[in-house]
């Protein structure tokens, strides 16, 4: 049954509603960076220097070898277009949000969010948005778009779809694996160096993980779901994946967002606010 | 004691007297080793911080290694002269030569400039270059304990292969400092540039991407094409990262190991050179800002 809002009368609660809450806080937080134009072309400029050196280091491998762990160069090429394209949707999305949460956390302002009268992980999910990073999202695509001109064989509508689906799966357990980390600052509060250690690993998935040992090779897919987030996005644009690899990651998605959600109301119980 | 004065430069501060020289040598020493104690003490305080920290920063030599061994493997064993088990050694020796690189940024000096950080620095009668030097080369002794965990980790994860001569081992304990100082110099010189603008930001990122690939941080050098080789040779990079990490791992021989003390003396004297110069124009043009 839904609790009516008392102002505007719509419902609190559901997809549309979710929807309509990111939205608002979205067109807030694109007209804050509207404001400093400046910071688009700083950004355009750091993408393109890091965008430089991955072709670079891509181009030294292939003067040496014809290909990586069975990889072409330009499917990996393609690997490096859904790396960064799923850095700029984590940049713009999920990045600003945990850093928010893990500040708050610390500095007890947590609370503000806490007592809104909505579903408190939505809340913590959508407060920020950085919407100069899409640039790299931007830049990903163009990166995919050369890649697959240039792939022996073309793609067709269901491996168009297939990337689409993986794409929004790995997105989805970024934000999950994320978010439990995060909530492990009710606990642990000083949780700033995440953001490093993700960044750090991320760095991991622009070679597709099976050229990884074993071992790295479990931990990246499971463990911080990179694999999932880049490496099979890609496998469906290069003929590789198989339907199973989708439905592991079909059913691995909803797994870990059931458990964060747990996780975030175990976490919230134990926390006691240090504002009040 | 008077046949050792020897007046500065500089004329003395009014009201005090100009020390003599070997009172002025302790008295710095003195610096350094406080600088120091104090980053052992503040650092190791935050060492589960410093630990992710450290654990982010092992994932990059640890992917470089992956796809270098990769390659080796798949052209029978070796490239660039390098084998899986050389490629090993280096990404390992890789991650102590990275953290003993970590200085002072040009961040940082956006940072103490915009909160007016500077301006209480620039009373005190020692450069302050000397606080960064010391409190940062202390940090070093934190950063080593933490980091032999990680090798012994990574050491059982890879299998390197170390054959370092005596005299390797002895260059590559100076060739670390030898870095620290010429890697500290350049970055002051980047981030005096905050005296003129206060968004650096471009700019380093630009220089990162350089030193990136130019330094031996990506690759080893001999796995660039021959021009990019012979760039790199008239860039500081190669002596703050691939020139220690080859002299532990065995690559380079008598002469090249003393050839590249040469060079890092010589990239030291021109840091400090255009430190000299940059400093005196800039802080003419330094107005403070904060409190």
């Amino acid at each position: 049954m839904d609790r009516a809002d008392p102002i505007a009368g719509r419902p609190t609660r559901g997809i549309r509603a979710a929807a309509r809450l990111w939205w608002v806080f979205f067109r807030v937080g694109a007209m804050n960076e509207l404001q400093y134009r400046v910071n688009f072309f700083l950004e355009l400029f750091q993408s393109l220097v890091a965008l430089a050196t991955g072709l670079i280091a891509l181009a030294l491998v292939f003067q040496h070898t014809s290909s990586l762990a069975g990889w072409s160069k330009p499917e990996l090429l393609a690997v490096m277009g859904v790396h960064v394209m799923m850095g700029g949707i984590i940049q713009t999305l999920v990045q600003p949000n945990m850093d928010r949460l893990a500040r708050e956390v610390q500095q007890g302002t947590l609370d503000y969010a806490l007592t809104k009268p909505r579903d408190s992980q939505l809340v913590i999910s959508v407060r920020e948005v950085r919407i100069w990073q899409t640039v790299n999202v931007l830049m990903g695509l163009i990166v995919l778009g050369w890649a697959v001109t240039q792939l022996q064989r073309g793609i067709g509508v269901v491996q168009a779809l297939a990337f689409a689906g993986a794409l929004v799966l790995g997105a989805v357990m970024i934000y999950c694996f994320w978010l439990v980390i995060s909530t492990g600052a009710f606990w642990i509060v000083r949780m700033e160096e995440i953001s490093e250690l993700f960044q750090g690993v991320y760095q991991a998935g622009r070679w597709p993980v099976t050229v990884y040992p074993a071992g790295l090779r479990a931990s990246l897919t499971f463990l911080v779901p990179v694999a999932f987030a880049v490496t099979v996005p890609a496998q469906a644009l290069t003929h590789r994946l198989t339907e199973r690899t989708l439905l592991v990651a079909f059913v691995f998605a909803a797994a870990l967002f059931a458990f964060t959600r747990w996780f975030w109301r175990v976490g919230l119980r134990h926390y006691s606010g240090a504002s009040a | 004691m008077s046949a050792v004065v020897e007046r500065s430069g500089r004329p003395a501060a009014p009201g005090l007297p100009d020390r003599p020289r070997v009172g002025r040598v302790r008295s710095m020493v003195d610096l350094y080793l406080t600088e120091m104690r104090t980053a052992i003490a503040v650092q190791f305080q935050y060492r589960v911080a410093n630990y992710f920290y450290m654990i982010g920063m092992v994932a990059e030599p640890v992917i470089y290694l992956v796809v270098w061994s990769s390659v080796a493997r798949s052209q029978g064993g070796a490239v660039g002269g390098y084998t899986p088990g050389e490629f090993a050694a280096y990404y390992i020796v890789w991650t102590l030569v990275r953290n003993i690189n970590i200085v002072f940024t040009p961040y940082g000096w956006e940072w103490r400039i915009q909160k007016g950080q500077l301006s209480g620095q620039l009373l005190r009668p020692i450069h302050p270059i000397h606080y960064d030097l010391g409190y940062f080369a202390g940090m070093k002794f934190v950063v080593l304990v933490l980091w032999l965990p990680i090798a012994a980790i990574l050491s059982l994860a890879f299998h390197p292969t170390l054959q370092p001569s005596g005299l390797g081992i002895g260059v590559f304990f100076v060739a670390l400092w030898g870095a620290y100082l010429i890697r500290s110099l350049n970055m002051w010189v980047l981030g005096m540039i905050t005296f003129w603008t206060t968004r650096v930001s471009a700019i380093f990122e630009l220089y990162m991407a350089l030193e990136l690939i130019f330094s031996g941080r990506l690759v080893p050098l001999t796995l660039l094409p021959g021009w990019a080789q012979g760039v790199a040779n008239f860039l500081p990079f190669q002596w703050t990262f691939g020139f220690p990490i080859n002299a532990l791992v065995g690559k380079l021989s008598t002469t090249q190991l003393l050839e590249g003390l040469g060079m890092q003396a010589l990239w030291i004297g021109i840091g400090a050179t255009i430190i000299h110069f940059v400093w005196r124009a800039g802080i003419r043009r330094f107005s403070s800002v904060g409190n």
